[in-house]
């Protein structure tokens, strides 16, 4: 299984690299997100420096969105779907190459939107060690999840409208709890940041599970 | 004669049209069957369902010994199977598409490129992105995708797409090699002429049905035969 794990993450990753979907679109993307949000609420930066937890990680789930779909649209191409099955490799590894190779592409957007924020808002990024936490526990549910509901809707006709529909709505507790850490973290009260990271990793433990036991299923059925 | 595929009274559905409506087929080890028939007669499907791609809803099925219901899983892990598209990553070149694959075989890295040379894959495209490649280019390093996991049955449909007068003569010479190397061929196609030369034995598919084309040719002795461990 780890060995189908690395080997799919490895194609994903190789791909991305070869495409830069993720550089040229997807960051432009949530930095532009992060943008229309400084237009839209305040010109005035201490606004925008309290609301930064929120903005981040809706920017997050945003950009996390696309690069499901992308994800998927690699195995949509020529074929590859099918392709996919032939190779026999073990579903559970195939969920974790791909929520793997997901991961890091979400957590270098999440580098660039945290540059994004300390440049656009103004706000000083503080308490590291529970930022750290909370964003790795959060990006390794939104990966799985993603994976999960990218799977899911990739064999539908609809894919595109469906997938925001299933996927926003169950990863609300990763904006809440990656909302509710990152603003502990930048209060200066980390004790409290802590408590919501514990959501953040059960989230993540679970869904990583379902994936493990479901991906099979997912991939002959959907 | 070990059989490699049987179907009895096998059902397949697209949706909720039956595109295989209670076929019933016996192939045997190193047989090179082709699979005749009109648009929209269960060809590709019969392909896929043999593949472990395509569900069968009735009927009973095995495919090298694995139950077509219960083991699909294992079906594949066997066959090869060259459908319409070509199941290409379009960004990585030739050589990393058939490393993939090889890799997902467990197939040794040097039949990466021992199989690229044999499908005159040439050297100046193999690093180059597939998506960037010919049609016949890409039809050349999908089968080379399939050679390199020595599958153990040929599932190939109008494998002669896209490909050049030469690269057909390759393709022929491939079936045979594998055919004395242990393997079992199922080609659908329309290149009758070409095919049926080729074929050891034609079956035809009207309504989703299997109506036998012509009479068996004897199948010649094999490598497989001697060598094969169950």
């Amino acid at each position: 299984m780890w060995r189908d794990a690395l080997l799919v993450a490895g194609k994903d990753l190789r791909i991305e690299a070869r495409s830069k979907v993720a550089v040229n679109q997807i960051a432009p993307f949530s930095l532009v997100v992060l943008l229309l949000f400084a237009f839209a609420l305040d010109p005035d930066r201490g606004f925008l420096q309290q609301a930064t937890p929120g903005l981040f990680w809706i920017a997050v789930l945003l950009s996390s969105l696309v690069v499901v779909q992308r994800s998927f649209a690699l195995e949509a191409a020529d074929a590859g779907r099918d392709a996919l099955r032939l190779t026999g490799l073990d579903p559970a590894g195939v969920f974790l190459g791909k929520a793997a190779a997901s991961f890091v592409v979400l957590a270098l957007l999440e580098v660039g939107l945290g540059l994004g924020v300390r440049v656009m808002y103004g706000t000083a990024l503080t308490g590291w060690p529970v930022l750290l936490v909370a964003a790795l526990a959060a990006t390794a549910g939104l990966a799985a999840a993603g994976t999960i509901y990218g799977a899911l809707s990739a064999g539908l006709h609809v894919r595109e409208t469906l997938l925001p529909l299933l996927f926003l709505p169950v990863v609300a507790p990763v904006m809440i709890g990656g909302t509710r850490a990152f603003a502990a973290a930048l209060d200066g009260s980390p004790s409290e940041g802590w408590r919501w990271c514990g959501l953040l990793v059960t989230f993540a433990v679970a869904y990583l599970a379902l994936g493990m036991l479901l991906f099979e299923t997912l991939l002959e059925d959907s | 004669m070990e059989s490699v595929l049987c179907l009895r009274g096998a059902v397949a559905v697209l949706g909720r049209f039956p595109a295989l409506a209670g076929a019933d087929l016996d192939v045997v080890r190193s047989e090179i069957v082709l699979v005749s028939g009109p648009n929209g007669a269960g060809k590709s499907t019969l392909l896929r369902l043999c593949a472990g791609l395509a569900m069968l809803a009735a009927g009973e099925g095995t495919v090298l010994g694995f139950d077509l219901r219960r083991q699909r899983p294992q079906v594949r892990r066997r066959v090869g199977y060259l459908g319409h598209g070509n199941g290409l990553y379009g960004e990585l070149s030739a050589e990393e598409n058939v490393a993939f694959w090889a890799r997902c075989a467990g197939a040794p890295r040097a039949d990466v490129a021992a199989t690229l040379d044999r499908l005159e894959v040439a050297a100046r495209w193999r690093p180059l992105a597939t998506a960037h490649l010919s049609a016949g280019q890409r039809r050349r390093t999908a089968l080379a995708c399939l050679v390199v996991r020595r599958p153990e049955l040929w599932l190939l449909d109008e494998p002669h797409t896209g490909l050049d007068a030469p690269a057909r003569d390759l393709l022929e010479g491939l079936i045979q090699e594998a055919v004395v190397g242990g393997a079992t061929v199922l080609i659908a196609s329309h290149e009758l002429d070409r095919t049926a030369a080729l074929a050891t034995r034609e079956v035809r598919l009207v309504g989703g049905t299997v109506r036998p084309a012509a009479t068996p040719v004897p199948v010649p002795e094999t490598s497989s035969e001697r060598d094969h461990v169950a």
